[in-house]
């Protein structure tokens, strides 16, 4: 008979988050339990590892910590990810951005950089890029290696042509990249104002003032108290009358601080802060 | 049959009206909470929870990310996600790759629901075109729950419940209108 019965147990996530907090000082318990344990059973599949054979190469083997956690991160992203929300950022918050002299965007939670390129794309649109520096920052270092080279696979890049058309933006999404054999390269103009760099949401503090801050689908990895908490690393980090915005199933209404916060668009999660 | 605490219902093509008829003849008293997997495009805006909403006494939604899961309502899988149970009886979403092509999943749902949940939960697959929900349904039976599985021979498409009694022949086999009497007498058994 097919053998189904899960690798482990929510007990043994419990043993194996208590493991990588003693060693590595990396606090997994906020996150959100059931797809945490999913990533943790698919990643033992991948290596065809037991339970012991996973706490023993967290412990012993050299590299293999930090392989677990970039493989333990779910890292899928498009570009003009829900278009609708472009859209919003087109005739919504573009506008409003424009009366700020100069612009610090952060993107938390970036994976591949295909959302960073993106909101450079809507600042060239609007004439705001050259006041403009976006920072990108995920936990996960290797994501962060992709997104800084700005090179993805031509096939997936047409798939967000149509994405780009539905967010009403003025263009093509072709003339903003060079297409090579199977590629499609983003070119020096889009990245001379980002940077890419690691941070983790759990333990790193502020570390800039911004006019805008997009953290989309990183929120609902994570249970309500560490919501919270990311969220006030958020609202420390952001100017007034500065704009959050969220994935299109993340809202604030856990965070405790939507008296500060006007609703721009209750559907896409966008918001902006009112008060300080 | 163990009254459940939770009833995972798992379709796909040639079982949207059947869910819709469903939905529409349970009876109100039904304090069971429901939560439906569909497959549908994320790319069109379907009205469908809030269509429900307004035609019958229970309360209709999509399920929302860390929303505790309540009685005497029906929740849906959002469109373009996956919809765990968390062992404490909320929801979360997940944007993780699709499964047999498939986000959401009736796996994940389904896995996650019978872990949480162990002998008190129910699934129940119906017609579609895929192997989405077998394996979750082995799972909601290996934690001791019921399921039932719609006959593929009635079946509009029989792919997905034949896919589940392939993996595990004994699961029993019912018509759609067994399994609709089935689910009305939940409301009053206890
Ligand atoms: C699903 S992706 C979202 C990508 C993009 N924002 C989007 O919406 O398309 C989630 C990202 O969050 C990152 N992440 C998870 N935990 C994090 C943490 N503690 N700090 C920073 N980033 C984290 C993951 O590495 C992953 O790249």
């Amino acid at each position: 008979m097919v053998k189904l019965v899960p690798l482990i147990t929510y007990e043994d996530l419990s043993e194996i988050i208590l493991l990588v907090k003693n060693v590595y000082d990396m606090d997994l318990s906020g996150y959100s339990k059931a797809s945490l344990k999913r990533r943790v059973i698919r990643f033992m599949e991948l290596e065809k590892l037991d339970l012991l054979g996973l706490k023993t190469a967290l412990i012993n083997t050299k590299g293999f910590y930090s392989h677990f956690i970039m493989e333990l991160t779910v890292n899928v992203t498009e570009m003009f990810r829900d278009p609708q929300y472009y859209q919003l950022l087109n005739t919504e918050v573009m506008p409003y951005l424009a009366s700020f002299p100069r612009l610090r965007l952060w993107s938390a939670g970036c994976s591949t950089g295909e959302e960073v390129y993106s909101l450079s794309i809507i600042l060239q649109e609007h004439g705001l890029y050259q006041r403009s520096f976006i920072y990108g920052t995920d936990i996960n270092a290797r994501v962060l290696d992709t997104a800084k080279k700005g090179i993805y696979s031509l096939a997936k890049v047409k798939e967000y042509s149509d994405n780009y058309l539905k967010s009403g933006c003025k263009n093509s999404l072709s003339d903003y990249y060079t297409a090579m054999y199977e590629a499609a390269c983003m070119p020096n103009e889009l990245k001379e104002k980002i940077l890419f760099s690691t941070h983790n949401l759990v333990s790193d503090g502020v570390f800039n003032e911004f006019q805008f801050i997009s953290c989309r689908n990183v929120l609902i990895y994570f249970e309500i108290d560490l919501q919270k908490k990311v969220f006030e690393l958020f609202d420390k980090s952001l100017a007034l009358f500065g704009f959050l915005c969220l994935g299109s199933k993340e809202s604030m209404i856990h965070s405790g601080l939507l008296h500060k916060y006007k609703v721009i668009d209750k559907k896409y999660n966008i918001y902006q802060k009112i008060a300080l | 049959m163990k009254k459940p605490e939770i009833l995972c219902i798992g379709g796909s093509a040639g079982s949207y009206h059947l869910i819709l008829d469903l939905l529409a003849t349970i009876p109100t008293q039904f304090q069971i909470p429901l939560v439906v997997i569909i497959h549908r495009n994320e790319r069109y805006d379907s009205k469908i929870e809030e269509n429900l909403d307004k035609r019958i006494a229970l309360r209709v939604k999509v399920a929302e990310d860390k929303e505790a899961i309540q009685a005497g309502t029906i929740y849906f899988a959002p469109a373009g996600y996956h919809l765990l149970i968390e062992p404490d009886f909320t929801f979360s979403l997940d944007i993780s790759a699709p499964l047999n092509f498939c986000r959401p999943a009736i796996d994940v749902t389904f896995e996650t629901a019978a872990e949480a949940y162990q002998d008190l939960c129910c699934g129940i697959l119906l017609s579609g075109a895929n192997q989405d929900g077998a394996k979750g349904l082995m799972r909601i039976h290996e934690f001791g729950g019921n399921c039932l599985v719609q006959d593929p021979v009635e079946a509009e498409i029989s792919t997905m419940p034949q896919a589940a009694l392939t993996l595990w022949p004994a699961h029993p086999i019912y018509t759609y209108n067994e399994l609709k009497k089935i689910i009305i007498q939940m409301t009053y058994s206890n």
